[in-house]
């Protein structure tokens, strides 16, 4: 892999956004992934995402483990700051990184064998502690960098390329997720753009922990015949729930929809989900029917997609910290360090 | 009711003698213990109190020994105790056993023991505790408890305590409970006056007040580490709990409390968390650091085993971190709660690759404070991992030790930070660019300038402008200059203290760490057997000039430490290339604080004294 910078001729045209910049400075270097490869659509689709949501670049933190996924950071956001951390680790870095500076938006990208696999144990402390972050796994079901093994979220009875059956069960991300306790959980498909691009818009508006799953196909090693993860295996399979317009208070949507099937959900920070349902029973704000749910369509072979679940009003990790609005790195000396006179006091304490 | 004492020619002795007691762990006696210690110091007598326990939390033995000795000694003396008092059947035999000739065994004879659990050569003390406080507490957990405070008065009658300060300290523990004051004064004055209307005089051990304090304070290390992490600016801590560490978080956590909290709010200066294993709390330390807040967590030798991976990250990437690594003893799960200086070769190299860290090696909680402090400093200056090395005799015993300093205009240094007013003005920056030639090179916090600045921090190797690179000579340069900020943080470190024999001698001793209060002791018991020796303390990792310098200056020099391998040993010749043959081994691993018996009695061995 080498360092491909991008041509930086803009087309004098070019739309700009609120902060007048163009689409092209969200982006990075040219990605090095195989061509066709599902996370490229993802970086994309963040790409597209931060633009339309008008957020500074460089205000944006994002980080990484190790795998294929974890190095698409490097091809989106170009003027961020980024962290490739080891591997199953990128979730204790955001950690970290967030407790330093509230302030920051932060990105992490994982992969199934980064989250599911060695990293299981960190990504769900990361959604139980609430963590303020938009945490996508960008599943494929297989290790690529190492030539395609299978990975923990490969389903049973899924075949590899090689031939090889997988006789394990599959860990559902989504399932963990939403069962300790993040407080925005959605599934998508990198072939779905208009689907995952909404998406990832809401999630970087919610202020908690928002994970999504987005079935990502590996054109390499996992796009095959027999694979449950293959654009053609997805597609078919794909069961989306509902449809996300979001709102972020310039475009109202004006399109008439049939009475009950729209829902709207007011973000902590006033930002708007329009929610176009397609099965109107279901209840976005409900987490236990949504373990429900998401269990029986899995069992019925349905890969269901959409926003699974919100809590309009979450509570992130600095808010069961409590700590100071100030970001903890901008601190100083003044209030930081107690001085002489408090130690004096603690030495006589101790005689 | 009233036991027969012994009368032998017992042991004579003032203001010099340790006392052990023998407790059943949960019992209580903890604070009694802790009271009898500072009851000494309060009356001006320097004393050690070390604790011995199992990994348990109840009805296991443990013992407390106290070491008074007013001419200073802070190690542990070693031997057995001059005065037992044992308040545990459980370990009776061996106890009794212990106590040196002509000393004294102090028991509850409530029940009274055989003549033949005893032995000939020490005089026996019984006092009925159990029956006295049974017949003036109904309560059963104000019997344990008051038992304990009886049994303190007692000792205090027969070894001439000073009853105001116990008092004293009584009213201070429980200020604001006036109640709970009265009953304990009550309680001691029960023990107190039963020996002195039944015992007269047996015990040849006295306490008498004298001025050998002076104006030190009575702590423990891990307190003192995370008082120099509060001083130190310290804002995220992110630990798992392990001992001999867990208390370092702890201490952390309640200094905060007291003085971090902003007033107006009640919001915290601060974010303590409790990670879900050593290696998602050295993640969330490099996390915070990375993006410019002063972080740090407390393990001891397994955490760092599991936090390695990152820490070569962080050697590599160059972020800053602070690791305080109270040590334990032995490989594995080991003896830990016991002692030993076993992580020193881990911590030098933590992680595959070509790896060097710092280290920082306090002697006492003055220095925990002092190096707790300073490790933020060489972490952000040097942006990389500090490695604080405490062990459990540092960090969970209470130490008389200098009170803490603090000067207020000392500013907390960041190291090279480049701001965005700097970016703006058009300064050049490439994060691994090396423009002072001192290998330290600048970096941004993320989010400081919206289009100048920003970089991809990776574990992969990458340029001096921070971009992605598997050019050999890219990693080769890299590392170079690694090497040479490994090279310039020995110039930062705290440099090793050198003591020199009163008369030239050809033979030095280098130690560091809790080994340092058997020196000075160890040091006149060897002088008593004609050998002279100079003295060099080190203090950090890696190594100053001066430490070559003193080697180089001696025929042989005896490397004292508290491991099986002689780590410290190790290092100095892999990092000085020193001929193995000069650096004698005096290794002391058993899991018992290092003694100045032990330390006297082996160098003699080597140099054929008797």
């Amino acid at each position: 892999m080498t360092f491909i910078p991008k041509p930086k001729l803009h087309h004098p045209d070019l739309q700009k956004n609120a902060l007048g910049y163009t689409r092209r400075d969200y982006e990075g270097p040219v990605s090095t992934l195989c061509a066709g490869c599902g996370h490229d659509s993802i970086s994309a689709a963040i790409v597209r995402a931060c633009f339309e949501l008008d957020i500074a670049p460089h205000r944006v933190a994002k980080l990484s483990g190790i795998g294929c996924s974890s190095k698409t950071p490097t091809y989106f956001l170009g003027a961020s700051h980024g962290f490739n951390s080891v591997h199953g680790r990128m979730p204790s870095v955001a950690t970290g990184a967030n407790l330093a500076n509230k302030e920051l938006i932060y990105l992490g990208v994982s992969g199934d064998g980064d989250s599911a696999s060695i990293g299981l144990g960190q990504f769900a402390h990361a959604m139980r502690r609430g963590v303020n972050m938009v945490y996508i796994v960008e599943n494929n079901g297989v290790y690529g960098l190492t030539k395609g093994q299978f990975s923990a979220t490969s389903d049973k009875g899924a075949k590899s390329k090689r031939g090889l059956i997988n006789s394990d069960e599959p860990i559902d991300l989504v399932g963990m997720a939403l069962q300790l306790g993040a407080t925005f959980v959605a599934r998508s498909f990198s072939g779905d753009k208009a689907q995952l691009v909404p998406l990832i818009e809401a999630a970087l508006k919610h202020q908690g922990a928002a994970f999504i799953d987005c079935i990502s196909p590996c054109v390499a090693f996992n796009n095959h015949e027999g694979s449950t993860k293959s654009f053609d295996y997805v597609r078919e399979h794909n069961a989306a729930l509902n449809t996300l317009d979001f709102i972020s208070g310039r475009s109202e949507i004006t399109v008439d929809y049939a009475p009950g099937t729209l829902e709207t959900v007011t973000q902590h920070d006033g930002s708007v989900l329009q929610l176009r349902k397609l099965h109107t029973s279901y209840d976005v704000n409900d987490r236990v029917a949504a373990m429900t749910y998401m269990q029986q369509r899995a069992a019925e072979g349905e890969i269901v997609t959409g926003l699974l679940y919100v809590d309009p009003n979450p509570r992130d990790h600095h808010a069961h910290l409590n700590t100071v609005d100030r970001p903890l790195n901008e601190l100083t000396e003044d209030v930081l360090v107690p001085g002489a006179r408090a130690l004096e006091r603690i030495n006589a304490g101790l005689r | 009711m009233l036991q027969v004492v012994d009368r032998i020619e017992g042991l004579q002795r003032v203001n010099e003698f340790v006392v052990k007691f023998a407790n059943v762990n949960g019992s209580g006696s903890a604070s009694a213990n802790a009271l009898f210690a500072k009851s000494v110091l309060r009356m001006g007598i320097s004393a050690t109190p070390r604790n011995i326990f199992p990994s348990n939390i109840q009805g296991l033995p443990t013992w407390y020994e106290v070491r008074i000795s007013d001419a200073g000694y802070l190690g542990a003396r070693g031997g057995g105790p001059d005065l037992m008092v044992a308040m545990n059947p459980q370990t009776w035999d061996s106890d009794v056993k212990g106590i040196e000739p002509g000393g004294y065994l102090f028991y509850d004879n409530t029940k009274p023991m055989p003549s033949s659990k005893f032995r000939d050569d020490i005089t026996v003390v019984g006092v009925p505790l159990t029956r006295m406080t049974n017949e003036a507490y109904s309560n059963p957990r104000q019997r344990q408890l008051f038992k304990n405070i009886v049994g303190l008065g007692a000792l205090a009658a027969l070894l001439d305590m000073d009853v105001p300060c116990v008092e004293e300290l009584l009213g201070e523990q429980f200020k604001g409970r006036d109640k709970l004051i009265e009953a304990n004064v009550q309680a001691l004055h029960m023990g107190l006056d039963w020996v002195k209307a039944n015992l007269g005089d047996p015990v040849g051990l006295k306490l008498r007040k004298a001025n050998s304090v002076g104006d030190r304070i009575f702590i423990d290390g891990n307190s003192a580490a995370a008082l120099g992490a509060v001083y130190g600016g310290a804002t995220v801590c992110a630990w798992y709990p392990i001992t001999p560490s867990s208390s370092v978080a702890e201490a952390f956590t309640s200094y905060c409390n007291r003085m971090r909290v902003d007033k107006a709010t009640g919001k915290k200066n601060f974010a303590i968390v409790q990670a879900e294993d050593e290696l998602s709390s050295i993640g969330m330390v490099i996390g915070a650091a990375w993006n410019g807040a002063r972080s740090f967590t407390a393990t001891s030798g397994p955490g760092v085993s599991l936090m390695s991976e990152f820490v070569g990250l962080a050697y590599f990437a160059e972020i800053p971190a602070v690791i305080m690594d109270v040590q334990r003893s032995g490989p594995s799960t080991g003896m830990p709660t016991r002692t030993q200086q076993t992580d020193l070769t881990i911590c030098a190299y933590a992680s595959h690759g070509d790896t060097k860290h710092v280290m920082l090696i306090p002697e006492d909680p003055f220095e925990c404070f002092e190096f707790g402090a300073l490790a933020f400093d060489l972490a952000d200056r040097l942006q990389t991992p500090i490695f604080v090395m405490l062990d459990l005799e540092i960090g969970m015993n209470d130490r008389l030790t200098r009170p803490f300093v603090w000067d207020d205009s000392r500013k907390l240094d960041r190291g090279k930070v480049m701001t965005a007013e700097q970016l703006e003005a058009g300064a050049k920056f490439g994060r691994y660019l090396d423009v002072d030639d001192d290998g330290i090179t600048y970096r941004t916090y993320p989010g400081t300038h919206p289009t100048k600045g920003a970089f991809f921090t990776r574990g992969t190797s990458k340029d001096s402008m921070a971009r992605y690179s598997e050019e050999g000579h890219d990693y080769q340069e890299n590392m170079e200059r690694l090497l040479k900020k490994h090279r310039t943080a020995a110039t930062l470190v705290p440099k090793a203290i050198e003591t020199k024999a009163k008369q030239p001698t050809a033979y030095g001793a280098i130690y560091f760490g809790s080994t340092s209060p058997a020196i000075p002791e160890a040091e006149e018991q060897l002088a008593q057997r004609g050998v002279s020796l100079d003295l060099l303390r080190l203090r950090a990792f890696p190594f100053g000039p001066e430490v070559e310098a003193f080697i180089d200056a001696h025929k042989t020099v005896f490397v004292i430490e508290q491991n099986r391998d002689g780590q410290m040993r190790s290092l100095l010749i892999n990092e000085l290339e020193i001929d193995p043959k000069k650096l004698a081994k005096v290794v002391h691993y058993d899991g018992t604080p290092i003694t100045a018996r032990f330390i006297s009695g082996a160098i003699a061995k080597h140099l054929n004294i008797q």
